[in-house]
Formats: structure tokens, sequence, C-alpha cells
């Protein structure tokens, strides 16, 4: 009985079992898996194609034909927002992964070593920090061209300051634990000692943050899109869609409205997922 | 004695937390003199804490959960005052020192303004005479008042502890508890703070419950002691019931467990086995699982207290001598 | 045959900023037989911690030399530290933060079994076995972590881990002090039946005089990076010199009612140990501090095996015997 008891307690199914019990985690898991699911399907389950136009009803309310009315030249709502899913979340996952990965790395090479790397990489991040988030990516997204790509791009790299600053703070307080000495008296390299020791140990703030800057990648993708510097038409990101519906907002202001649900449900989503994992990760709360 | 200040029957506290419940006091009586000191010794988990913090009502709820007895002090039941009486008694009348002293004072705070704020809320008087009297307090607890001006940062460890001790006797309290107010001092330092207290008692006749897991603590600045194991009282008595005649299997094991300076042993004889699980309340006595004598009715019949001499109080089947007699006088006890 | 471990003068200084330079130890030196243990004790910020650390090279010394079974081993290369760390463990204090909390039992007791590389995976899971029944742990708990077991089994999980490479050399660091004291004697008893059964000497560093008598041959007083006083554990309790000795032996609360001494109560507490001064570091609150204490004190052997740092020692004992007569 002892046995089994301690089998099922810990890492992954631990943190499993205590993210269940809340309730506004799991029901955002739930609405996340529903977007990525239209995400992949968008093709199957979208009445028409994104760039479909049907000339004759431009800017129309709901109809059988278009469930959600049609822009101004005439695609369907409903098929550019399932499509849309697609781009956004793209951006999200894959800025946020570029940045993660960057952030980590730097964050951990930082953390571990301190004195003169530490100060050369935290240097620069501050100087890096200094320039504001938007300039930078409008920077280089002038620089690179607008693409979804650049786009992607830019935002991975504008993320890593914050990562790697939160992996070199989580580090510092894990290279300290008397087991990193321990294990460096049996004779524990330093590589070793990493990737064994304090990366696992140091991973569990930074990965909700990554949680949430999926949310925050999605949202600022989508502020690059609306001042014309990310997605180009007629490829339908959120933001791209609602930058479209701008000069319409007077008279048709569900144009703007169901593209900026979509963004506000999905960033909603992952935020609520974070705080959720991040009482889930925490050990003070194990009992 | 003088007069009785505290008078706790039947307490009782769990703690509610993830679908499991742990049962951290188990019906506890105590009653404590004006003017005494009474040691509550035991170990991790074993409850001492949560008394103390059940008296001043500062038990967070939830997670805790008062699920009975009676705290009476001085005629006042603590346990039914509103929060506003509470406020009035809290600081003023009983007074809490707590273990860590590094974190106790507010590192942004001067350390004589802490202390003149503590005056100044439970007293009427005037910003000046409350700094007055926070100067005092410093000196009394062997601080130079020139000090009152500086950072809690300032000051080593030892004079931290002096400093909360000054805040916590500010108020001329009647009742002190001082929960392991010395565990994380040097025992030079430790000696220095458990003096000042002595003679800070002696002065000012306050009554003090001390909460130590150091049995030496207690038989240095102690008048009665209360063993407690798994939530309950399982002994209690004056020093010398405690230290020369102690009854109770597990008392009799945390002196064994101890190395002594003064004797040449060569091996301690510990008490077998860990702290029962707090989460499951058997029946029985607890400490059955760890006892060497435990025989089946231990197991199975929560034991009554027995005052086997005036004021030496045992919670064990087999504390009377005529154990033949005990299990049978116990079934019709229940 | 040479003594297992030999230190001699040893010093570690730390940087504190600029030319200020903290003194944790400072030339401190000791012989150390096979299978005995010296108890270093005194109050935190002494250095007695640093001390432990130094030997085993989790810390480099500042100067002075160590030597292992008669070999030099002050600057060990790389490949000299591997090995030597087979021979030399540390034990920490805290059970809870000197386990990883991601590790089970037995990839704890295994980790530097694997390491060494010696064992296959399946001889290191039964040499971890065997491990865990030596300190008492039943193999029910080999894959139970370290967040669901108490402070006694997470020190015997420490004291397995300790044991993997076979020491001959443990440093102890405070092992018992975060335990209860009915656990405590559980693993103060299993420490010395290893030592009986493997021979292992024991530096055990520890703040708790009456641990320390219990546990050492021979005891070592330490003040501000200084030692005052060094005797067999014996007649450093019959016979104490060093008035800082005197002093924190007098403080212990002894768990009794009777015999009840008089307590010498020290005024003050440790000062800085940032660039001090040379003399007897004890003087400022040493209540028979004279001029003579402004110079650096010799280490002087008053009787066989006891050592004291005090140019006033026999001066004191008179006076003291005087006074009690």
């Amino acid at each position: 009985m002892v046995k089994q008891r301690h089998n099922s307690q810990s890492g992954l199914p631990e943190i499993w079992r205590r993210l269940k019990k809340d309730k506004a985690a799991v029901i955002s898991m739930f609405v996340l898996l529903a977007i990525i699911l239209v995400a992949v399907l968008a093709p199957l389950i979208a009445p028409y194609g994104y760039e479909v136009q049907d000339k004759k009803h431009p800017m129309e309310g709901s109809s059988r034909a278009h469930l959600l009315g049609t822009d101004r030249l005439g695609r369907d709502i409903l098929s550019r927002l399932l499509y849309g899913a697609r781009y956004s979340l793209a951006m999200g996952f894959i800025a946020t992964a570029i940045s993660a990965v960057l952030g980590i790395i730097l964050g951990s090479v930082a953390g571990y070593y301190g004195g003169r790397i530490d100060n050369l990489i935290m240097r620069f991040l501050d100087i890096y920090q200094g320039i504001p988030m938007i300039l930078l990516t409008v920077t280089l997204a002038a620089v690179l061209g607008p693409s979804l790509r650049n786009a992607i791009i830019a935002l991975g790299v504008g993320f890593v300051p914050g990562t790697a600053r939160l992996m070199r703070a989580s580090i510092l307080t894990v290279r300290e634990k008397e087991y990193i000495e321990a294990a460096k008296s049996v004779n524990a390299r330093d590589a070793y000692n990493i990737i064994k020791h304090i990366i696992p140990n140091a991973i569990a703030p930074v990965i909700v943050s990554i949680t949430m800057g999926i949310g925050n990648c999605i949202m600022a993708g989508a502020q690059l899109s609306f001042v014309g510097l990310g997605v180009q038409a007629p490829i339908p990101e959120w933001g791209a869609m609602i930058s479209d519906a701008r000069n319409y907002m007077r008279g048709n202001p569900t144009l703007a409205l169901y593209p900026g649900i979509c963004i506000m449900l999905t960033v909603l989503a992952f935020n609520l997922l974070g705080d959720g994992l991040r009482d889930a990760m925490d050990p003070r709360l194990k009992n | 004695m003088g007069e009785k200040i505290l008078d706790i029957t039947g307490l009782k506290v769990e703690y509610h937390t993830d679908g499991a419940i742990i049962y951290a006091v188990n019906g506890v009586n105590l009653s404590l003199y004006k003017g005494e000191t009474l040691g509550l010794v035991g170990e991790t988990g074993a409850g001492k804490t949560t008394i103390a913090r059940s008296i001043m009502r500062i038990l967070q709820t939830p997670p805790a959960k008062l699920c009975g007895g009676s705290i009476n002090y001085k005629g006042q039941e603590i346990l039914d005052l509103s929060e506003k009486e509470m406020r009035r008694i809290r600081g003023n009348k009983i007074a809490m020192i707590f273990q860590d002293p590094m974190t106790a004072l507010n590192p942004i705070e001067k350390v004589g303004f802490q202390i003149a704020e503590t005056i100044a809320v439970h007293n009427k008087i005037t910003k000046a005479e409350a700094e007055k009297r926070a100067c005092d307090m410093l000196e009394m607890v062997g601080i130079p008042m020139e000090r009152y001006g500086e950072y809690p940062h300032q000051f080593s460890g030892g004079m931290k502890q002096r400093v909360v001790i000054a805040m916590a006797l500010a108020c001329n309290p009647e009742l002190l508890l001082a929960d392991e107010p010395t565990t994380a001092l040097d025992v030079t330092i430790q000696a220095q703070v458990l003096e000042m207290i002595q003679n800070l008692k002696e002065k000012l006749g306050t009554s003090v419950i001390l909460i130590t897991h150091d049995l030496g603590v207690v038989a240095s600045c102690c008048d009665s002691v209360a063993v407690i194991y798994g939530g309950q009282v399982v002994e209690y008595g004056n020093l010398e019931h405690i230290f020369d005649h102690p009854t109770h299997p597990y008392t009799i094991g945390l002196f064994n467990s101890l190395p002594k300076l003064d004797s040449g042993e060569t091996r301690l004889k510990p008490i077998k086995g860990l702290m029962p699980n707090m989460k499951e309340l058997r029946p029985g006595c607890h400490f059955c699982e760890r006892c060497n004598d435990a025989r089946e009715c231990c197991k199975t019949l929560s034991p009554e207290t027995v005052e086997i001499s005036p004021g030496h109080i045992v919670k064990c089947h087999f504390a009377k001598k005529e154990v033949e007699s005990w299990p049978h006088s116990l079934k019709s006890n229940i | 045959m040479a003594p297992l471990l030999e230190v001699e003068h040893l010093k570690k200084y730390f940087r504190a900023g600029g030319d200020r330079q903290l003194h944790a130890v400072d030339d401190i030196s000791f012989t150390l037989e096979a299978g005995k243990t010296l108890g270093v004790v005194g109050e935190s910020g002494c250095g007695k911690t640093t001390l432990g650390r130094t030997i085993v090279h989790l810390i480099e010394p500042t100067e002075g030399t160590i030597r292992f079974e008669g070999e030099d081993i002050s600057n060990p290369s790389k490949k000299d530290l591997r090995r030597l760390r087979e021979n030399m463990q540390i034990i920490f204090q805290d059970p809870y933060s000197s386990l990883d909390p991601r590790m089970s039992v037995s990839q704890s007791i295994m980790e530097p079994l694997l390491l060494q590389g010696k064992l296959s995976k399946a001889e290191c899971r039964e040499e971890t076995l065997k491990l865990m029944k030596v300190v008492g742990l039943a193999e029910d708990y080999e894959n139970a972590y370290p967040h669901e077991l108490d402070g006694g089994r997470r020190q015997r999980i420490v004291v397995a881990r300790a044991l993997a490479l076979k020491p001959k050399f443990i440093v102890c660091d405070e092992p018992v002090s975060a335990l209860d004291v009915s656990i405590q004697a559980q693993i103060l008893n299993l420490m010395l039946d290893l030592q009986e059964e493997r021979n292992i000497a024991y530096l055990f560093v520890t703040h708790d005089l009456s641990v320390v008598k219990y546990i050492s041959d021979d005891i070592m007083v330490m003040y501000m990076g200084h030692m005052v006083e060094k005797a067999p554990s014996g007649l450093l309790f019959e016979n104490p010199m060093h008035p800082y000795t005197q002093a924190l032996l007098s403080a212990i609360p002894v768990p009794s009612i009777h015999n009840r001494k008089k307590r010498i109560i020290m005024q003050g507490e440790i000062t800085s140990p940032i660039n001090p001064k040379p003399g007897c570091r004890f003087a400022a609150r040493c209540r028979y501090a004279a001029p003579d204490c402004a110079q650096a004190q010799q280490l002087e052997e008053v009787e066989r095996g006891h050592f004291v740092s005090c140019c006033r020692c026999h001066e004191i004992k008179k006076a003291q015997a005087y006074q009690t007569n």
C-alpha cells in the first residue's frame, strides 16, 4: 500500500492531480484544445475558403449562408476566423518557443556561471530591454520585410529578455541549494549538474511564464498585424482582421468584434491556465 | 498558588486541507496561575504552537477549525469573544513572542518606533509618552536607548529577539506566550535571553507559557511542565515530577534520547519509530506504536488522565502502580 | 603509520568587498586517526562549517596543507579530486535542502554510484537496496520522494548516499540539528554503528555540546575562525581551560533540576571577523581580558592532548580554584 501511494505522488501526475482541482484552468484547457482543434481542422470545417469572395453580398450581417456575415470583399467571417486561429496560434506558439529556447539558454548560463559571463549577458539584455518592445519589433519587421515569418521572428526575439531574466533568478536560488553541493561532492560534472539538478528544479516558474507568454505573443502579433507589419492580406490573422475592420467600426462593429472576442478568449485561456499551473507546480502547496 | 488566570479545557483543533483532516490538538486541558511559567514540551507537529495560537486567536481559519473546548482567561471565554473584543486583549493582556526574530520585525521601520507603535495602539497616550515608554522598554531588555532610531538589520540575532520581547512586554501583558523564543539563537545568546525573560518575569509578575523542544530550557526557567504528544497532554506536573519522576513512557523516552553531559553513556536509547500520522485519529493511546510497554488495551482504549501524586497528572493506562486493577476500572469508565 | 587526515595551518579568507577580508578559518591545525571522531563546536559564524567544506574541497583553502593518508591534497588536480572524493564525503545539516526534491529515494542514493561508473545499473540498484537496509530504510520507500518523508528518514537517505562510495572520512555538518530529539538519538546511534562497522572517521561539526560529547573522541572549540581549545572529549568537559569554553559549557541548559551550576552570562555577541586585529579574538567579551591578550596567542599543550590558546589560562584556573575553596 505504501508503495502505491509513493508511486503516484510526484512529477507530472501530481501536477495534473492538483491542476484538475482548479476549475478555471481546466475549462481554459478545454477552450484551448477546442481552438487548436479548430485551427488544425479549419479546411474541413470552414464553410468557405478564407479568400473566397461573395461579391454579391459584401458587408452583410448574419444570414443562413454566412453565419457571422461577410466583410467588405464579401468574404465569410466565420471561415476567416476559423482559418485565423491557425495563424494566430502559430504566431503565439512559434514565437514563444523561440523566446523560450533562447531565454532558457541565456538565463541558465548567466545564472549558473555568474560573474563576468552573467554580467555580460545581463547588461546586454538590459540595453536590449531599454529599447521599447514595439519599436524593436517594428524595426525588425521593417528590416526583414512584413510577413508572417518575420513577425514571428521579431516577436520571438522580443520576448527573450523576460524569459532569460526569470530563468536566471530561478537558477540562482536553486544553485545555492545544498543538493547541488552534495552532487559536486560525489563528483558530478557541471553539465550533469545543470541538466540533471538545476534546470528541472528551476524550470517551473519559467513554464508558467511561457504559458502566459503565448497569450502575450498572440496579442503582440495582433498589434503588429494591426499596424500592418505582421501578416499580410489576404491571410486572415485575427489582428489583421481587426485592422481591416477599423474603417467600418461605426457602421458594422461586429466586423472587429468577432476577431476581438477570439483574441480575448484565447489570451484569457492561456493566462488562466498559466495561473493554474503556477499553483499546481508550487511545491509549498504540496500536501 | 495564586489566582488562576488561564484555564483550557477539552481544546480540539483540526486542520482541514485538501480533503484530509489533520487532528492537531485533541482535547487539551491546561491551567496557568498568576506568575507561573508553564513549559509546553514536545516534538515537531505535537500541537504546541497550535495551542498557543488558539489562545491568541490567531489561527488561520480555514484551514484550522476549532472543534470544541474552552479557553477561559480570567473568567472570560476567549473563544466566544468577538474579533473586536479580542483585539483589545491581544498584544495588551496576552502577548506572543515568535520563534524567528528575523521575520517578526518590520525591516523598514525603526526599531524603537515599532515598540512605540505597539504601545500607542493599546493605550491612549501621546506620541511622546509612547516614545518614552519604548525607550524604557529597550533599556529594560538591555539595549541602550540610543539605538531607538536604528533599523532591524543593524541588530544581531540576539538583539532582535530582545526587541521582539520588548515589544511583547511593552503593554505589561499578564500572559506571555513564548513560542521557541531561543531556538534560533546560539547557546551563549540563549543564556542571555533566558536570563532576561526570567528577570523580567520576576519584576513584572507576568505568567508565561514557554513552548520549547528543549528539556534543558524547561529545567532552567519553568515552574511546571506539560509534555505534549499527538495533540494531547500526556504528562503534567511541576519540575520535580517531570524531571525526577517521569512516568509516561514518552517522557521517559525523551530523557533517554538526550545525550547527557554528566554521564559517560556510550549509547543513547532513542524512542523507536516516528511521530504518528495526525491525519488518522485512531482510538487508543497515540503513543502506543512507539511504546515498549504497550499492551492490547493501549491500542483500543484512550487512557484516562490519572493524578498519581498531587499535581502530577499522567495520561497512561499503567501510570498507577496497581496495574492489574487498571483495565478493569477503565471498562467502567467508558 | 600516518594519521588519516592531517590539517596544518589551514586558512580560508573570503573577500568581503575592497581590501576587507573575512577570516572564516584562521590557522587551524589538527590530525584525525582512522575510525575516530573529531567534534568541532562553536557558535554560528565561528567558521566551523567553512572548515568542514574546505577540507572536502567544496571551498578552496587560502593557505595551509591538508594531507589525506599521508598524501598532500591541498591543491589537487581534477583527477586527484575525483579519486579523493570517493574517500571523503559530506553530510549537510538540512535534510530538506540536501536532497533533490525531484529525485526518488533510490535515485538519490544511487547517484554517486552511477557517477562513479564502476557498476552496472542492476548492480547499482542492488547496492542501493543494501544501503537502504544498512541505514534502516524500508524497501517500500525506494520510489518515494523526499517531500513525502519526515526529517529522520530524509537524513537516513543522506547518510546512505554518503556511504555509497565507501568513504574513509565523512564531514558531518550539523547532521542532527534539524531533527527532533527522539529522532536525533536514532540517527546518532546509526552513525556510531556505521563508524564501528566500517571504521569511518568523522569530522562532526555542531553547535550542540551534549551531542558532541556523546559522539566525539576529541573536541575542538572554535571562536571566530580560531581554535581556542582542543582536548579529548572527557578532559574538555572536566577541565575546560579557555574562558570561552567555560562560558560555552556553562551556557548549555541541562535537562536536570539538580546540580544547577551558575551560568556565566557573557556580555555582548560575536563581533565581525572582517580584518580582525591580532591577538585573542574573544578578549572583547572575556571577563579576564588583560593587555597581554592583544598579542597573538600561542597554542599551549597544558596536559597530554589538551591544547589551549589563552595566555592567561593558568592564572585564571588558579583564581577559579581559589574562589571555589
